[in-house]
């Protein structure tokens, strides 16, 4: 088992997960750091897989999730009749690298490779949609694209300011109808702007909506629809935004929005606030759809592609 | 509602023990592991959790129980009661100054609800306390967040105190308080920034603006859909700022809301408000008792009869009841019950609040969009086709014309005549009620009576699946 030991040490030298080790430091100095402290106790006992269960169930990891690891992590020592919990500390990790990697390489490049490029941004109120969309801008035009930002929700006060005040700050094109507009027929005229004035990537902002309105998220499958006529495949990526400390309705969240509207990705927001982020894992196990970024901070290129490799690695650097 | 999913797991565990004659301590022990996972997976803290189970434990094991009478009514009884107690026993009123101006300071973190619930708490305390309010708008950082106060300011009828965004919030506070006591404002609510609780620079400084504004209440705003973190947010925002109540917002979400569950606990401040959706007016009391009742699946007529009375005229509803037993129910009457309805809030908010009620429309979505539907139907009715429904139930060009004007099909003018059909129908059983014994103040009583026999027909598993009754 030295391999995944040989991993971390190859995986310590790269940049970017310096950049998540710091982002992540508060998850892990908050709720993973117990489980050292676990793990250094003197005899395998009962109490020991308690209290393995308790640390993941408080980072949000999802009960159903932390029950069937811990049980497994019972098998495993039984099996190979350990009897320290120091024994534990590579079986976690690389369970948790099964678990999540599932040998399957995960692309978190957006595919914006179309003729104008549509993304649209989804996910419940207050995950911070349009401060994403600001730093998505940014990172793209960085990479010598053009970008319009599209004004698309309409409804809550002040949101179509927001967003133009970030498209001045970051300097990509942007596009609005007054407040109150129908959101579809912003994404409709949007689209005949971009393509006049040749727009590389449009990144379309939508109303916070909560999972469970129904006329709400009728209106969203609209917008979905209105922009994959005007543009074939589009949108070429659906990313939910969603906030890392939400707990285990982030999975509701992940699972209708994705009925609605086909997600192709995540975008997890404020991990620098949160001590648990476990959320992330639940999702991913219960909807299959990958995180393709997240937000480490409130600066414009606060903003990573997403591993799950160097996650868990940021996760688990101090238990291995 | 939030607590639906808590409250469907909760009932599972507590039906396995239900009608039980005897019960042991293993009884108890396994329908509290139930329990245990069910608040977990509704975001329950950890620790609460594992307080909450042991006082259950402790107090249904006791002989009194065990060994009394329908033990296992008396171990719900309990469930409820520490749930109660959880979620903070009696209701923290909201109070304002008569004397003096009141200073309200909401904080929180990001995207936690801060701007809409102070617009909603301006709303209410110019409806409910009679105060003219004043808006302040401290978040100099988020784009638009300025804009955003003074857009739901306009919106309200409410002034908004603002400086743009270049001065410090510490000065515009300062400037704020001083306009606001001049001119005689009643309460100042002073719209803050979102901030991260470990973010200590943006803590130092939210310190320096309560310093400055000594506020009568610092209210902490909460996400209810946030996990296991929402109790370090509140130590956090707690310890630096001695809040003095929470409001929980997005309860209209599908969370089961354990942050709310947790907030009180851990923290001890009580739960002043809740958010219950995007417009202005919703806003609601946080009873906890009702609270606990609604999530054991017992409704919430209570909240109910608080709603109607706060948004219905008495005499309406009373000539609406009249009118609906005599039988002589027509558009026009079903115009007003639905504007009526509309006024109360969501349909689906209502319905969840009568007991049985939320069982019985588990799989029947009720769509507002309907209502925008009758409405326009009933608007391209001739008067006459209004007072007279049986008009359109003979003749189909009448119904074909409808159909044309209002822009819908004839099969959905047809399903209104078919709902005005069953409503008259419903009401002539109810005929059978005598309206004078009808309260006042809670006709609601009344249509209660009305939710069970339906219930059981459509159900076919009538016990069992009303509720809980002590």
């Amino acid at each position: 088992m030295g391999f995944f030991k040989n991993l971390f040490q190859s995986k310590k030298k790269t940049k970017t997960s310096e950049k998540y080790r710091l982002g992540m430091q508060k998850t892990r100095q908050g709720v993973f750091n117990r489980l050292n402290d676990v793990l250094s106790e003197a005899t395998l006992d009962d109490s020991v897989f308690e209290e393995i269960e308790e640390i993941f169930i408080m980072a949000d990891m999802g009960v159903d999730t932390v029950v069937s690891f811990v049980n497994h992590l019972r098998d495993t020592v039984d099996l190979n009749a350990l009897d320290s919990p120091e024994d534990l500390r590579e079986i976690i990790v690389e369970e948790m690298f099964k678990r999540y990697t599932k040998d399957t390489i995960i692309d978190t490049n957006l595919d914006i490779d179309h003729d104008p490029a549509v993304i649209l941004f989804v996910g419940v109120n207050g995950v911070g949609k349009t401060t994403s969309i600001a730093k998505v801008a940014h990172q793209l035009q960085e990479e010598g694209k053009s970008v319009m930002m599209v004004a698309g929700d309409t409804f809550r006060a002040g949101a179509i300011e927001q967003l133009r005040i970030w498209s001045e700050r970051v300097g990509s094109s942007f596009f609005e109808k007054p407040a109150g507009s129908d959101p579809s027929s912003v994404m409709y005229d949007a689209i005949q702007e971009a393509k006049e004035e040749n727009i590389d990537v449009l990144l379309c902002d939508t109303a916070g909506r909560l999972q469970n309105k129904k006329n709400l998220m009728n209106e969203l499958s609209k917008i979905h629809k209105v922009l994959g006529r005007e543009i074939p495949n589009a949108p070429h990526e659906t990313l939910l935004v969603l906030d890392a400390t939400t707990g285990q309705n982030g999975i509701s969240q992940a699972k209708i929005f994705n009925e609605v509207t086909t997600l192709s990705g995540i975008v997890l927001t404020k991990l620098d606030g949160t001590a648990k982020g476990g959320i992330a894992l639940a999702v991913y196990e219960n909807t299959g759809v990958p995180i393709k970024m997240i937000g480490l901070g409130e600066g414009v290129d606060d903003l990573e592609y997403f591993d799950i490799e160097e996650y868990i690695y940021g996760l688990f650097s101090d238990v291995v | 509602m939030a607590f639906d999913q808590l409250s469907d797991r909760m009932q599972m565990a507590l039906r396995r023990i239900r009608g039980k004659a005897r019960l042991t301590e293993k009884d108890i022990d396994d329908m509290m592991r139930e329990v245990r996972l069910s608040l977990l997976e509704a975001d329950v803290n950890f620790k609460v959790v594992k307080k909450f189970t042991n006082d259950v434990k402790e107090e249904a094991k006791g002989d009194k129980i065990l060994k009394g009478l329908n033990p296992s009514q008396q171990v719900i009884k309990v469930v409820r009661d520490q749930l109660s107690e959880l979620l903070g026993g009696e209701t923290s009123p909201f109070t304002v100054n008569k004397t003096r101006m009141d200073k309200i300071m909401l904080v929180g973190l990001q995207g936690s609800g801060k701007t809409t619930t102070a617009g909603k708490l301006a709303k209410y305390l110019r409806k409910n306390e009679n105060q003219k309010p004043l808006l302040v708008a401290l978040d100099v950082y988020r784009p638009a967040a300025v804009d955003q106060l003074v857009t739901i300011g306009k919106q309200l009828d409410v002034e908004v105190f603002e400086r743009g965004t270049d001065k410090d919030p510490v000065s515009i506070a300062k400037e704020a308080l001083e306009y606001a006591e001049k001119e005689g404002f009643d309460a100042a609510i002073f719209d803050t920034a979102g901030r991260l609780h470990i973010d200590d620079k943006m803590m130092d400084e939210i310190k320096a603006i309560r310093t400055t504004i000594k506020p009568d209440q610092s209210l902490l705003v909460l996400d209810a859909m946030t996990g296991q973190d929402a109790v370090s947010v509140a130590k956090h925002f707690h310890e630096s700022l001695d809040i003095t109540g929470g409001i929980i917002t997005k309860l209209d979400s599908d969370t089961r809301g354990g942050a709310a569950l947790s907030l009180r606990a851990v923290s001890g401040v009580p739960i002043k408000f809740m958010g219950v959706g995007e417009k202005l007016d919703a806003l609601e009391v946080f009873h906890p008792e009702r609270m606990a009742g609604r999530i054991l699946g017992m409704g919430d007529v209570l909240t109910l009869v608080d709603k109607v009375s706060e948004n219905v005229d008495e005499d309406d509803m009373m000539g609406m009841m009249e009118k609906m037993t005599s039988g002589t129910f027509n558009y026009n009457d079903f115009l007003k019950q639905l504007k009526m309805i509309k006024r109360m809030g969501s349909l689906g908010g209502i319905m969840k609040l009568i007991p049985g009620a939320k069982k019985m429309m588990k799989n029947t979505n009720v769509d507002e969009s309907q209502l925008t539907r009758v409405e326009t139907i009933i608007g391209s009715m001739t008067k006459e086709e209004r007072k007279k429904p049986n008009l359109l139930e003979k003749e189909s060009r009448r119904r074909k014309r409808i159909a044309n004007g209002s822009g819908y099909k004839v099969a959905d003018v047809n399903r209104l005549i078919e709902s005005l059909k069953q409503q008259k129908e419903t009401m002539k059983k109810m005929g059978g009620m005598d309206p004078s014994k009808i309260d006042p103040n809670n006709p609601m009583k009344a249509m209660q009576g009305m939710q069970a026999p339906t219930q059981k027909k459509k159900k076919g598993k009538g016990k069992g699946k009303g509720g809980f009754r002590f």
